[in-house]
């Protein structure tokens, strides 16, 4: 449980966003040309990181609009907030 | 067994006040190596010990834990034990586990309260109805007791849940699982514990795994904070944390670990004698020995490492619990913690080989790992000790997220994990 300082509307609290997961996971560029092991890692496989995490958010409650945050998994600290597309602020 | 529990053992401490019970296990410091190593002391961590030394004759082996043993999940869940899985590679898992809770006490020389109470399922709506209906059917089949019941017999096995037509989510009937119940959970993990360290096995809590050694394709040993100890197996049993162990390695996992909350209340008078779940409106609810009504609630949304939980999914199924059982509007609860759950995208287990010889992860129990705990165990031992898996947990494979073969029960099965 944490506030969630949206980029359009403000601080928040948390139960209003849902949470899209891992952040920056491309999608392939070339599908077709994918084996079944890169499939997995682009489907399944996640970092599920014990600290400085890099995610997605949905203010799902609000303004419906997605956006990207840092946010430490250890503490649910929360370093930067960061519109999609945007570059991610570095470590 | 030496120091075993019996009512002699009780009547012949009694008459020295019992200050002279042994220890139940060693505090074990490590030894330079082993030949395996199981990181993660919790309930599955302590029998994969147990049955590696007890079925593989495998002693000289290590549980080392970064905490206390039984502190992590196993101390930490609803303690509900039941094997009414949809899928037939579920259902032969689980219920493996049942079968070995049925006489765990006995073999353990350890009473762990295991209680066959019944699970009882509800269904809410049409498709809850079909859904376990379904189930029930899949699990005749499959040689488990399941039942169907009808709103007038839920309420005559379980008489205070208000079955009225009127309320938001009535009651349309449910399923039964006589033999499920619940065990006490510390006790699992103290009596694998005892079990494992009698046969040899060294428990070695408040020691945390920092790195893992490899050498080419293959694992050496464990950096620790207790420092290096060689081996050349290793499983590790870590839940919630397996991610961060995978890591070690260079290896991702198709985990993400998140919270999990419970509470329970006061104590109060017998008022609840089985264990009820309803996975529609998210409440599940049983009464400890001590009196305290138990209740689980559901995971945070987001990947966290905190073992504390929002407010906001506590308020969810509580606000559950009253419409179902309005006769707990007045109870106070007393505790309420969280526990770190992986789960994976199929909120199916992984009992498994990897690609680097000598490890072995089995994790992903998602909400739902205490009722497989002797069967995990036991079936873990075996993949690690022939370095193939059981048949039984054949399927449970990592290699499943490659082939797209996936045991996918969080779909399919209609519960709660």
């Amino acid at each position: 449980m944490f506030l969630i300082n949206c980029p359009y509307c403000g601080e928040r609290d948390q139960s209003e966003f849902s949470c899209g997961g891992e952040a920056h996971i491309e999608r392939p560029k070339q599908p077709t040309e994918l084996s079944d092991d890169q499939w997995a890692e682009y489907l399944f496989m996640r970092k599920n990181i014990k600290g400085i995490q890099f995610e997605r958010w949905n203010h799902i409650h609000g303004c419906r609009k997605w956006f990207n945050i840092v946010r430490d998994t250890s503490n649910d600290k929360i370093h930067a907030v960061y519109k999609m597309g945007e570059r991610p602020p570095v470590k | 067994m030496k120091n075993k529990y019996s009512i002699f053992s009780l009547i012949k401490n009694a008459f020295s006040g019992h200050e002279n019970w042994q220890r139940a296990w060693r505090d074990a410091t490590p030894k330079k190596e082993y030949d395996a190593i199981i990181i993660g002391g919790g309930g599955h961590g302590l029998a994969t010990a147990y049955y590696l030394a007890r079925k593989h004759k495998m002693s000289n082996i290590a549980v080392v834990e970064k905490g206390w043993i039984g502190g992590g999940n196993t101390g930490r869940n609803t303690t509900i034990i039941r094997s009414n899985y949809l899928w037939d590679a579920s259902a032969g898992l689980y219920d493996h586990a049942l079968k070995l809770w049925e006489g765990l006490s006995q073999e353990l020389n350890y009473n762990i309260m295991f209680s066959q109470r019944g699970v009882m399922n509800l269904a809410h709506n049409l498709q809850d109805v079909r859904d376990l209906k379904r189930r029930t059917h899949a699990n005749r089949l499959n040689g488990i007791d399941a039942v169907w019941l009808n709103t007038e017999d839920v309420k005559k096995f379980c008489p205070i849940i208000n079955t009225s037509p009127n309320i938001r989510y009535p009651v349309l009937g449910g399923t039964l699982q006589k033999r499920a119940g619940t065990a006490r959970h510390d006790a699992v993990a103290w009596g694998y514990a005892r079990g494992a360290d009698q046969m040899g096995v060294d428990i070695i809590q408040n020691c945390e795994v920092k790195g893992i050694k490899r050498n080419g394709d293959r694992v050496e040993g464990i950096e620790t904070t207790k420092g290096f100890i060689k081996t050349n197996k290793i499983g590790v049993v870590a839940a919630g944390h397996s991610s961060v162990i995978a890591n070690m390695v260079g290896m991702r996992l198709p985990l993400e670990s998140k919270p999990l909350q419970a509470l329970v209340s006061e104590p109060v008078k017998p008022i609840i004698d089985t264990v009820v779940m309803s996975n529609a409106v998210h409440a599940y609810v049983s009464q400890s020995d001590k009196g305290e009504l138990v209740i689980g609630a559901g995971t945070d949304s987001y990947i966290s490492y905190t073992q504390k939980g929002s407010h906001n999914v506590v308020e969810e199924t509580l606000r559950a619990i009253l419409e179902l059982y309005p006769i707990f509007s007045r109870m106070k609860m007393l505790r309420q913690w969280g526990g770190i759950v992986d789960i994976c995208p199929d909120a199916s287990p992984i009992i498994s080989k990897t690609q680097i010889k000598g490890l072995y992860f089995n994790c992903g129990w998602g909400t739902g790992g205490f009722k497989a705990t002797p069967g995990s165990g036991d079936l873990f031992a075996h993949t690690i000790a022939n370095d193939e898996p059981h048949k039984l947990n054949a399927s449970f494979n990592l290699n499943r997220f490659v082939s797209g073969d996936l045991v996918d029960e969080h779909g399919a099965a209609a519960v709660a994990h």
